[in-house]
């Protein structure tokens, strides 16, 4: 199951990309659980300086700014490609 | 030698998995053809800019004059026409610059500008930092992980500060709006002066040596470094500035209705004069009330500067206007609250009372030079 993280101190930001991410999920058809990280130990222990952060199975993918809902599905899309061709 | 081949070797096999032998030339040719594309679109988008621009001002006069048939000379009308063509002319202006300086920010991360600033040398890192803290981008939601991962990484408190006060201060919404309401040199001013204000409030800061007001979990904090940096090509930085000119504009778009539409008002209505006495030259105390006043105000740029506009038609003065706004857009008390989880209450106050002090100096420097 892909582990899919939202990290950020829950600023409005921080909502919608968690949101949209639900939405990504949804929208691939595969089973993900996705997190909110808002402790500031974690979200800095990971050098994100600039919230919201995403991260797909540990690996960051976003910095910074909200990705769009097609961006997010692209995003886990290339992790799961990434794995695949790694195993 | 060899260690460099295996490296775009094996970009190669992740570009071309599953892929059919003579497939990537198609890709590369696909791809050439969605970059013409692009180029064209962003030509004739360009081109309708122009067109639009410059058919503002028949427009509203048509509107006004022969549409509704309001006289040139009625307080109606001059109101009326002030908001016809200001509003979709700030508009237009907000959404070309905010996609420009969306296209600048795609070059700078708030890593970069860490590495920049990492170790540097007071002085100089200050100007730096209020240089960075305007291309960088930065919500002031992300001011406490921004101000970690500074002081961490060994940047300056006070250079840090610089960062801090630069990137609210100085941005594309005020620029666009002192541009389009009071032209280049007013603009310009203010960019000048909001760069100076960082660069002195955080060298000051600095001088201090309030190290020991920063909440203490803050250094014992481990900081991570990031995997990788994003590799963009030029469609993914169009993709991203179109991004933020519909997040941007359409946030403040009613801002600039509503405060456009307020100034248009003033301008009618109010008379010449009204304000020389409470916001005029004459009026000492004006330049720090107004600084007072700016701070619980928690609008953005584009909502005050019509506002300010009208109100300096009416005689108030170029020094206490141009304090008012910065006080509004740079000391927001939400951004104080935001901070008070790494700063102790003595380093907020200091923050804000150098800041204070940076904006009354520049409103009386005003009022006294021109």
């Amino acid at each position: 199951m892909l582990k899919i993280q939202v990290l950020g101190p829950g600023c409005a930001n921080c909502q919608r990309l968690e949101t949209l991410t639900r939405q990504a999920v949804a929208g691939l058809g595969v089973e993900a659980e996705v997190e909110k990280v808002t402790d500031m130990r974690q979200i800095m222990a990971r050098g994100v300086m600039a919230t919201p952060g995403l991260a797909v199975n540990d690996k960051l993918v976003s910095t910074g700014r909200v990705p769009s809902a097609s961006e997010v599905m692209a995003l886990i899309a290339n992790v799961l490609a990434e794995e695949d061709a790694g195993s | 030698m060899s260690s460099f081949g295996e490296i775009t070797s094996a970009k190669g096999d992740i570009a071309g998995a599953g892929q059919r032998p003579g497939a990537p030339s198609l890709a590369v040719a696909a791809e050439r053809r969605a970059s013409i594309r692009l180029a064209a679109g962003l030509a004739l988008v360009a081109l309708a800019w122009v067109g639009a621009y410059l058919a503002l001002r028949p427009l509203a006069d048509v509107l006004t004059y022969d549409l509704l048939r309001l006289s040139r000379d009625s307080h109606l009308g001059s109101a009326v026409n002030f908001f016809l063509y200001d509003t979709p002319k700030i508009l237009l202006l907000l959404t070309a610059v905010v996609f420009a300086v969306g296209i600048v920010r795609t070059f700078f991360t708030a890593e970069r500008a860490r590495r920049a600033l990492g170790g540097r040398r007071e002085g100089i890192g200050n100007v730096a930092a209020a240089g960075l803290g305007v291309v960088t981008p930065f919500c002031s939601c992300s001011a406490v992980p921004l101000f970690i991962g500074f002081v961490e990484a060994g940047v300056p408190l006070g250079v840090t500060f610089s960062f801090l006060i630069a990137a609210p201060m100085v941005n594309e919404v005020a620029v666009v709006l002192l541009f389009g309401l009071f032209g280049w040199g007013t603009a310009l001013l203010y960019v000048a002066l909001g760069l100076s204000i960082a660069v002195v409030s955080g060298w000051v800061i600095g001088r201090l040596r309030m190290e020991h007001h920063v909440e203490d979990f803050v250094y014992e904090m481990a900081v991570g470094q990031l995997d990788a940096e994003e590799r963009l090509t030029w469609p993914d930085r169009i993709a991203r500035a179109r991004q933020a000119v519909r997040e941007i504009v359409g946030r403040v778009w009613p801002f600039v209705v509503v405060g456009i539409a307020v100034g248009a008002g003033i301008h009618g209505y109010v008379p010449e004069d009204f304000l020389a006495d409470v916001m005029g030259k004459s009026a000492w105390w004006s330049v720090p009330a107004a600084v007072v006043l700016g701070v619980p105000m928690y609008s953005n740029a584009a909502g005050i500067i019509p506002v300010v506009e009208a109100l300096m038609d009416k005689g108030a003065a170029l020094g206490t206007a141009l304090a008012f706004m910065m006080s509004v857009i740079a000391l927001s008390l939400p951004e104080m609250i935001i901070l008070r989880r790494v700063l102790k209450w003595q380093l907020i106050a200091v923050f804000i009372g150098v800041i204070a002090t940076g904006i009354v100096s520049v409103g009386y420097v005003f009022n006294l030079v021109l």
